[in-house]
């Protein structure tokens, strides 16, 4: 009997080690070049990076195939809040103004799209006028209106039955609150907004309450796409929305997959943004991330809808065996653990400095994904692609620097002056669907372990993260001193990101963001004075002051300013990344080599 | 005989409303009583109290719990209505309800994504009672052989391994590498035999999991069987042994393994979540695992009553065979 269950386990690992070897074999036969990745036609490594690669080898024709993990919140241009569904949607929708079709951070720039300009602007930067270029049309050739412009911004104010999208255009043109949204618009063309004045049919007029410095940032946001009222079909638009752009939806299941072909009325002539090379442009949606990346790579897609970098096991395949199909952009959003000040002891500032000089950095990188896939040790609260970051180069308790791998010495000073000599405890709130969040909160618990501070981890339903760490009641509840979190610009301004962390009127009962308790006069006093800035140098001197501030409050331990890794394939020609949507690949010009 | 199927009707449909007053109980009423706000979950990333109150009106989260539970009732057989903010969504009978996070009404949902699973359901079911009971009753008979060794320890593995273990392995060696099946699912409308390639490894997968447990079952149960004392007497009757297989201890074998078959094919037509997500099939179970990502209630409520639904009539057709099998349950 022992000699038969010995040679069973013989047998057992034999059967493992030619599974092993079938994987290895397998994984091999995957083939394909070294790091210049040429020879199929690649690019090479991070050649799309802020920078247009093979932009000569774009045809007309073909089908441009998307694979995504995840279908979007809503494809109604209201509603989308999702940062690829605003890169998407410029296939089927135009605003006044859109982002550069341009690499980089010259992406992040404005140039008129509906409009023949970008504002005229007066009365001390509180009115925004446009005209309307000719030839611009909807998707069955009639005219698109000032009047369609305003009735697809009104219905932003219809929150109770298109939730979801930015509201920032309604806080601005309507602070009060006094318009009900279209639906609830007593007037006879339900156009009864007053501070949107359309005096013909090319002409608009924002007439604002108050100066806003990046009103015209608002302008250029999916929700203030045009929507033509006899096509409105109110919460289910977003299963067929009308196209203004250069395609149409042909068809959509969602969470299955989307169609899009050529909108035959859509005039190139019309529009300077876009070259709509492809034909049509397909979406798949898998369940299975590392069967969309197998796909990815082995060629029967060209990219990844989400742009949230690829799967840990398909990164590893494509870095060894197709790196030039590969780019390493920084994503935008800043990972971060945010300490709530309602919570004892993070009400004393020296006890969040104990925190932030305790954190092993190079240990919440890795836990992150490491400096390729995870991203630069974050030293600052303000994203680099927005006007005004420093990058590395502010990093005011030298994270990146002497300190990076931890000073308990400095940890243990400051616990001394916080009153906490022998350290204390606290619980770290870690939403439970986030592999690498998890990671970060057991990298910080280990070592704020080493100088004294026990934190427990609780890891919450990341999906109701609104009603657990949103609700300031309940932080204080649960005792939450620690919270991981990451955010990312609306549109690449120090108020498209920061306004509502750290301005004390976000504070909110639910839905809250500010989970630092920040009520910061001079913060606020900052904020006021930059949406009444009207010249970019100043509105730059200030996004930088407000950064400052906030991390001289040390409400925030930032951990990596993110890096994804982003397949692009073989097959795909003038593709490049923009800092207007978060280092993701300009999705509106990319084209194929073949037209097959 | 129709006395006992009317019997059986009656009761399936007994629990059929129970389940459904269950199932929604724990949907709508304890998350009342833990405090957790229904509404808000449907909302978005802003949560703006518009969109909540819009939400409770138009799912009528305000009303007693009765009455809510006589609008879903109402809905599966005349439709229903729901209404807000100037916003009117008919959902047609039968309604099981309508998803607000994908504006799209659940049967339909749920009629679309059927086919993929029933598929998945049938076609492994197929392969492992082929499979699966052959390698068991030869186990039996053989017992103590290298096959019956060799299938057994098989049989091990198959129970041992998780579906996305194998399942990956097999899309790794089949799929990406050799080449030799394009694994991605094709409607079989658009093609048949794009349809057959990218069934094929999910089929075996599933049926590789499942036919190691029957075969298990299958060889214990043969085994009681042919120990049988009238297994015994036919073969002392000169009874060929093929008759003694085949007429006595089959039949005999397969009454467990019909019930298992029931609850089985119950459970996989309500949705494969597994093999649906290693595989990407566009089915019950997938979209269930989107739903409970995007906390989208009803959805996962058609799911539960739809699996609850194929259950109680696998069992009911297990009951029914069961008489057949053996006449004496009829009278039961």
């Amino acid at each position: 009997m022992t000699t038969q269950r010995t040679s069973g386990r013989r047998k057992q690992a034999m059967a493992a080690a030619a599974v092993v070897a079938a994987l290895l074999t397998t994984a091999a036969c995957g083939g394909g070049n070294g790091d210049e990745g040429s020879k199929d036609g690649a690019a090479g490594f991070d050649a799309a990076n802020n920078k247009v690669a093979q932009a000569s080898l774009a045809k007309k024709g073909g089908t441009l195939k998307f694979a995504g993990a995840q279908d979007a919140d809503s494809w109604d241009t209201t509603r989308g809040y999702y940062g690829f569904m605003w890169n998407f949607s410029r296939y089927y929708s135009r605003q006044l103004v859109t982002s550069k079709t341009e690499p980089g951070k010259a992406g992040t720039e404005l140039t008129p799209d509906l409009a023949t300009g970008l504002a005229k602007i007066s009365d001390d930067g509180k009115t925004y006028q446009y005209t309307l270029r000719d030839g611009v049309t909807w998707e069955d050739g009639k005219p698109i209106t000032s009047k369609d412009i305003k009735y697809g911004i009104e219905r932003v104010w219809a929150q109770d039955v298109l939730s979801g999208g930015p509201v920032y255009l309604k806080d601005v043109l309507d602070p009060k609150g006094e318009y009900q949204g279209p639906y609830k618009d007593k007037s006879a063309d339900k156009l009864g907004l007053k501070a949107i004045e359309t005096p013909d049919d090319r002409t608009i007029v924002f007439k604002l309450p108050k100066a806003n410095s990046d009103f015209e940032e608002m302008l250029a946001l999916t929700s203030a796409s045009p929507v033509r009222q006899d096509q409105d079909t109110k919460s289910k638009y977003g299963l067929h929305p009308f196209s203004s752009g250069p395609y149409k939806f042909q068809s959509y299941n969602p969470g299955k997959d989307l169609t899009l072909v050529r909108n035959t009325q859509w005039k190139q002539a019309s529009d300077p943004i876009r070259k709509a090379y492809p034909d049509k442009i397909t979406i798949k949606f898998f369940s299975n991330a590392n069967d969309m990346d197998a796909r990815l790579i082995a060629g029967d897609y060209d990219l990844d809808i989400n742009q949230t970098g690829m799967s840990p096991q398909g990164r590893t395949t494509a870095l060894k065996q197709h790196k030039g199909n590969l780019d390493n952009p920084v994503s935008g959003y800043i990972r971060y653990a945010v300490f709530p000040q309602t919570v004892k002891p993070f009400d004393n500032i020296e006890c969040r400095k104990a925190v932030i000089y305790g954190a092993d950095h190079v240990s919440l990188q890795t836990a992150r994904g490491g400096p390729v896939a995870g991203g630069d040790i974050g030293t600052n609260m303000l994203p680099p692609a927005v006007p005004g970051a420093e990058g590395q180069k502010y990093d005011p308790y030298e994270l990146a620097g002497a300190n990076k791998k931890g000073n308990a010495a400095k940890a243990k000073e400051a616990l001394k002056a916080c009153g906490k000599p022998n350290g204390f405890k606290t619980t770290i709130a870690v939403r439970n669907n986030k592999p690498s969040e998890v990671a970060t909160a057991e990298s910080l618990q280990a070592s704020l372990k080493k100088v004294g501070i026990t934190a427990d981890i609780d890891q919450y339903d990341g999906s109701q993260s609104t009603g657990i760490i949103g609700s300031p009641s309940n932080v204080k509840k649960k005792g939450y001193g620690i919270i991981i979190m990451g955010w990312g610009p609306d549109f690449p301004s120090v108020q498209g990101y920061g306004l509502p962390l750290w301005d004390s009127s976000y504070i909110l009962e639910s839905g809250n963001n500010n989970f630092a308790m920040i009520k910061d006069k001079a913060i606020d006093g900052l904020f006021d004075k930059y949406v009444t800035t009207l010249d970019d140098a100043g509105k730059t001197k200030i996004a930088t002051e407000i950064n400052h501030k906030v991390m001289e409050g040390g409400y925030y331990l930032p951990f990596v300013f993110e890096k994804f890794i982003n397949w692009r394939s073989s097959r795909l020609a003038n593709v490049y990344t923009t800092d207007a949507y978060s280092g993701m690949y300009d999705f509106v010009n990319l084209g194929l080599k073949s037209a097959k | 005989m129709l006395a006992y199927l009317i019997r059986r009707l009656f009761a399936a449909v007994v629990m059929l409303a129970v389940i459904i007053m269950v199932v929604f109980g724990i949907f709508f009423l304890v998350p009342k009583w833990a405090g957790v706000d229904i509404a808000a979950s449907f909302v978005g990333k802003q949560a703006d109290p518009a969109a909540v109150e819009a939400v409770r009106q138009k799912l009528g989260l305000g009303d007693p719990i009765f009455v809510q539970v006589w609008e879903f009732f109402k809905g599966i057989f005349a439709g229903r209505t729901y209404a807000a903010g100037g916003d009117v969504t008919h959902c047609a009978a039968p309604c099981f309800g309508y998803s607000f996070r994908s504006e799209q009404a659940i049967w339909p949902v749920l009629t679309d994504r059927f086919p993929v699973t029933l598929g998945l359901a049938l076609g492994a079911a197929v392969l492992w009672l082929l499979f699966g009971v052959a390698a068991g009753v030869l186990s039996a008979l053989k017992r103590g052989s290298m096959w019956d060794r060799g299938a057994m320890v098989i049989a091990l593995a198959g129970v041992s391994l998780p579906i996305y273990f194998t399942g990956l392995l097999s899309l790794a060696i089949f799929s990406y590498g050799l080449g030799w099946i394009n694994a991605e699912y094709v409607p079989i409308e658009e093609s048949f035999t794009g349809w057959l390639g990218g069934m094929i490894l999910p089929w075996v997968t599933l049926a590789f999991l499942y036919a190691a447990m029957y075969a298990r079952i299958t060889r214990a149960t043969m085994l009681e069987i042919l120990g049988e004392d009238y297994i015994r007497t036919a073969r002392a009757k000169g009874m060929r042994e093929q008759v003694v297989i085949r007429k006595h201890a089959m039949r005999s074998t397969m009454t467990p393994i019909l019930t298992m078959l029931g609850m089985d094919l119950g459970a996989l037509i309500g949705g494969a979540i597994l093999t649906e997500t290693t595989f990407s099939l566009p089915g019950l179970g997938q979209a269930v695992l989107n739903a409970i990502k995007n906390q989208d209630l009803p959805i996962i409520l058609g799911v539960t009553l739809i699996t609850s639904v194929a259950v109680l009539i696998a069992n009911l057709v297990v009951d029914v065979l069961y008489a057949v099998i053996d006449p004496r349950v009829r009278l039961a």
